[in-house]
């Protein structure tokens, strides 16, 4: 309806958000008056979130078809943000920005790294920041919930953990349920996106493709890499952030040194 | 500073009986603080062979920090212990916590039967252990039967008693037991109090009790020591303590 008014393809698409963020906000309302109050969160996320993706689309003009030097470039400070979203949402565990830096650094990096050797993900700033931000936020995700949980696992069985350290066990014994359960919760968005491809929703990259006149089974292919690289993205990122957090939970002398902030 | 004046002047050297027995702990000058807050304020003290000590105080006082230091679950930031004569951060921790054994004040046992409790000890130490000493285990802390029982039907006193049995099966030298019947109905914590007692003596165990039921300090202990606010205040006889102590008598 909006284009037969709007010829400007510019103001067409600022228009359009315009409509998605009235929606968005017709919603907080509603939630209000069921006595939710989201409506200045929600004003703050939409802000927030417009103006990151315009400033990411104005850098993107910048990179794209420049030097390859500066897609890295763009990844590392992805990077960085990603770790300390990732520690802010986890910030009972003193300390954890370290343990999220690493993981999100290795984690994504190895498959960005692997990927990009094999010529999976084209080395172009306009294939690998785009695909490269998808590898950095699914880190960043995994995790968050894969230390949130790990976080409350200690803190319901700190009494069992350290009844297993008074019996003269090794830290890696006594913590190793509680680990298991916590790259469980980290990878389980992965897991249920793997299983419901295409069944339940078609993604973006897909959808983007055939937008763009991609043939729809090369398209597919593509995604289901897409996906699987995700997926591997989420095991090793869960594997690696519960092998760091292990180590700064426990002292040299096999004590239970995470204490949570309140 | 440990109140010299009304311990002695010094390490109390034990109760009269015990005096010609070798030291098993020695605390030096132990003493931990967490942010500023002192937990634990130089405490000395040692307990001879087979001795039982009840370890009295107010809440807060610094009881269990102690008894967690001595199992090295808590790092000293002052002083060290001695087992056997031996500074303990020469000993591999897991090596201390099997010699030295800690009952809790809840079970905290491991989803299970009781017998994969029991074994999970000797496990850590590449030892298995043989199905007729889980058996004399569960005799003697009056759970005949209860082998495969899963550990999520038992009653407290009963998890308890797996507590107990679980610690004892990796053959420690001292046992720590931190207000080990607190939890208990008045019935379970007169049941376990009696098994302790047996248990303590039949093994020619040593031992550091926390309790806050100076009665039960009374029944069990060779000995006393009182702390308040992570100090120890008075090292005596039962009763000394106990006279002395202002909260709880």
């Amino acid at each position: 309806m909006l284009n037969q008014f709007i010829t400007d393809p510019m103001v067409l698409r600022a228009a359009q958000a315009a409509g998605a963020a009235i929606l968005a906000l017709m919603v907080a309302y509603l939630a209000r008056r069921a006595d939710i109050n989201m409506q200045r969160e929600a004003i703050v996320s939409l802000v927030r979130g417009i103006s990151q993706i315009v400033i990411v689309g104005l850098l993107l003009t910048i990179v794209l078809g420049r030097a390859r030097w500066l897609s890295a470039f763009v990844l590392l400070a992805m990077t960085l943000a990603g770790a300390a979203i990732a520690a802010r949402r986890t910030k009972q565990i003193p300390g954890i920005l370290q343990v999220t830096m690493r993981s999100i650094v290795l984690g994504a990096g190895l498959v960005i790294g692997i990927m990009v050797g094999l010529e999976v993900i084209d080395r172009s700033p306009a294939t690998l920041i785009p695909v490269g931000s998808m590898i950095i936020a699914n880190a960043m995700n995994t995790t968050a919930l894969a230390l949130d949980r790990f976080r409350a696992e200690v803190e319901a069985h700190t009494g069992q953990i350290e009844a297993g350290l008074a019996l003269g066990a090794a830290s890696t014994v006594v913590v190793a349920p509680y680990l298991k359960a916590a790259v469980q919760a980290g990878m389980i968005p992965s897991v249920n996106n793997l299983r419901s491809l295409g069944i339940v929703w078609i993604p973006g990259v897909m959808a983007g493709m055939v937008l763009a006149g991609t043939d729809p089974i090369e398209a597919a292919i593509y995604q289901f890499v897409v996906v699987a690289m995700l997926f591997a993205t989420a095991g090793t990122t869960a594997l690696l952030c519960t092998l760091f957090v292990r180590s700064h939970a426990f002292s040299a002398a096999e004590q239970l040194t995470l204490r949570m902030k309140a | 500073m440990t109140d010299n004046s009304r311990t002695g002047g010094g390490i109390h050297a034990g109760s009269a009986s015990y005096a010609g027995r070798a030291t098993v702990i020695e605390t030096r000058k132990l003493s931990r603080t967490v942010q500023g807050k002192l937990l634990v304020d130089d405490i000395s003290l040692e307990v001879k062979q087979g001795e039982i000590v009840a370890v009295v105080g107010p809440s807060g006082a610094g009881k269990s920090s102690f008894l967690r230091l001595i199992n090295r679950l808590d790092e000293p930031t002052g002083g060290t212990v001695y087992l056997d004569g031996l500074d303990y951060r020469q000993l591999a921790p897991r090596e201390l916590r099997r010699r030295v054994g800690m009952v809790m004040q809840s079970a905290y046992l491991f989803p299970g039967t009781v017998a994969e409790n029991l074994c999970f000890g000797p496990r850590q130490h590449g030892e298995d252990l043989p199905v007729q000493e889980i058996d004399r285990l569960l005799e003697q802390t009056g759970l005949e039967g209860f082998a495969q029982r899963e550990v999520l039907h038992l009653s407290g006193g009963e998890a308890q008693r797996v507590s107990l049995a679980r610690t004892l099966a990796n053959k420690p030298e001292v046992l720590l037991l931190d207000e080990p019947t607190s939890a208990l109905d008045e019935r379970a914590e007169r049941e376990i109090e009696a098994l302790l007692m047996r248990v303590l003596r039949d093994h020619h165990l040593t031992a550091l009790m926390v309790t806050h039921d100076t009665a039960q300090a009374e029944r069990i202990a060779d000995r006393a020591i009182l702390i308040e606010a992570g100090r120890l205040i008075l090292n005596g006889s039962v009763q000394e303590v106990l006279n002395a102590e202002p909260v709880h008598h």
